[in-house]
């Protein structure tokens, strides 16, 4: 198993390993050791390759990431998974503002807290978070499922699209035109399914699920005068 | 963009290395900014009061200054310089006094108290650290900042920390939206800033506030609703610091604490050569909540 020393081997060259390796679709295991909050840390791997950074990483970690599976032993900066295409990246500590921001598809999962705008502007994207969110999270989310074991801050869904999210503990405040919705059997389905791939320890009854009132997807003619 | 470091040390033995261990965390910070780059450091508390003044011109404004000093004020003055920077300590009583003709000479007056000295120039961190020999001073607690200008000019009085009262000091990262209109009502009750800075009117705001009987916390909290804009705020005292961000907490920050230290950094990177920061606990601080560590 090839180990990359951040000590010794600058990032770029540390990425561009990374991404060769993923290219040739090898399915190599690779650690990074001393990644000392290093920015853009395994960005932009776009096929099957698994990546253990043992430590904590800055601003924008797995960035991009396509088909990889990328695991971070300790807390990530802002933007983590950041437009996230597929694959899965793992976060045991926390994770920072705007964690898997646009994101299109794969499996975040973040076992400790993630701060405020997690999920914003998702895509598709699965995010699984083991503790709490900050305010703004899944702020404009189009698509996927933002699943909380813990809290959500304020505003949580603001200004929210199709995304599902689900909490299990409680939500400070909901966004505009977020609104707590019926759990159906279809819904646990999905949430059972996600809790599990995330080794989550909890019960999908345990969760209320919230989305989209879908009162701003049209332009109120009342409203005219406030413009 | 800006970087903002800060150590509050629990045990007296790390004393020694506090200067080493602030320089390292804001080299680190160089990128964040490059404008300029200035420290805050808490040492041993003199027998006096402490100024720190800057010059242009150290050379010869610095010359025989102590011994002027002495014979206005009538009473014993040391002083050493270091670089553009002298630190002059004096009778605690004779502070007005000894401002006016600090200033009158033309000296720009960096901040003053029993344990508080200030360095700070236009340049980049590594620069200014090795200027003035951060690495070699001591002391209980410290805070810096790296600089890359958005509301005011790139000068020595435009870097931070900026420090409007004894012992008490403040380095932002962020800008202040209605710092103008503050500016005049604390201009109204008598506190008056020196630079077209925004986060001058900060530090002076939370200064203003102590004075008035606030706590710390109680300043601190203040500026959540006083003041508008982006902050996240790292204030120093005699006794330790403070640190609160503004709700929308966009700006970055994290901490981490173990027995030996509480660090604060806008970025895990300033971390990395802490010791034992393996097994710190390390989090981010929450957004319109103030922090404050005292010993």
């Amino acid at each position: 198993m090839p180990v990359l020393d951040m000590l010794e081997t600058e990032l770029r060259e540390v990425n561009a390993t990374l991404q060769a390796a993923a290219r040739a679709k090898g399915n190599e295991t690779f650690t990074i050791e001393n990644p000392r909050g290093a920015h853009a840390m395994a960005v932009g791997l776009d096929g099957p390759i698994s990546v253990t950074v043992k430590g904590s990483t800055g601003y924008y970690c797995a960035g991009m990431n396509k088909l990889a599976t990328v695991h971070v032993t300790g807390s990530a900066g802002p933007g983590v998974a950041e437009n996230m295409m597929s694959g899965e990246v793992i976060i045991e500590g926390d994770a920072s503002q705007y964690a898997g921001a646009t994101g299109h598809g794969g499996l975040l999962n973040i076992k400790g807290n993630a701060s405020s705008r997690c999920g914003i502007s998702m895509k598709g994207i699965d995010i699984v978070v083991h503790g709490n969110i900050g305010h703004m999270s899944a702020f404009m989310a189009q698509k996927g499922n933002l699943v909380v074991l813990g809290n959500a801050g304020d505003a949580l869904g603001d200004s929210l699209y199709e995304a599902r999210l689900f909490v299990r503990g409680s939500v400070k405040s909901l966004g505009a035109d977020c609104v707590e919705k019926e759990m159906r059997p279809e819904h646990l389905e999905i949430l059972r399914g996600l809790l599990e791939r995330a080794g989550a320890d909890a019960r999908p009854e345990e969760f209320k699920r919230y989305g989209s009132a879908r009162t701003l997807y049209n332009f109120n003619i009342d409203h005219a005068d406030a413009y | 963009m800006c970087g903002i470091v800060g150590l509050f040390l629990k045990r007296d033995e790390l004393r020694p290395k506090l200067g080493d261990m602030l320089t390292d965390m804001l080299i680190t910070m160089t990128d964040r900014g490059p404008d300029s780059a200035g420290i805050a450091i808490y040492g041993d508390a003199a027998s006096g009061l402490k100024i720190t003044v800057q010059s242009d011109t150290p050379d010869k404004d610095f010359a025989g200054l102590d011994a002027s000093l002495a014979e206005v004020l009538g009473a014993e003055v040391t002083m050493r310089v270091a670089s553009t920077h002298a630190v002059l300590t004096l009778p605690v009583a004779q502070e007005a006094e000894a401002l006016s003709f600090l200033e009158a000479r033309g000296l720009r007056v960096m901040g003053s108290g029993e344990s508080m000295e200030i360095y700070k120039e236009v340049g980049l961190p590594k620069d200014v650290a090795a200027r003035f020999g951060i690495r070699e001073m001591g002391g209980s607690h410290g805070i810096g900042h790296t600089r890359m200008a958005t509301e005011s000019a790139v000068t020595t009085l435009g870097a931070h920390p900026f420090s409007t009262a004894g012992d008490q000091c403040l380095v932002h990262n962020g800008s202040l939206s209605n710092h103008n209109a503050m500016r005049r009502k604390l201009a109204k009750k008598g506190v008056f800033t020196k630079t077209e800075n925004d986060t001058e009117v900060g530090a002076a705001y939370i200064s203003s506030r102590i004075a008035e009987g606030a706590t710390l916390g109680e300043a601190l909290e203040g500026t959540l609703k006083d003041l508008d804009g982006f902050f996240t705020f790292v204030t120093g005292t005699k006794t330790g610091f403070g640190v609160v961000r503004d709700p929308v907490a966009c700006k970055p920050a994290v901490m981490a604490e173990t027995e030996d230290y509480v660090a604060f950094a806008s970025e895990y990177r300033a971390f990395a050569d802490l010791p034992g920061i393996d097994a710190a606990r390390v989090w981010e601080p929450e957004p319109a909540t103030v922090y404050f560590w005292e010993r």
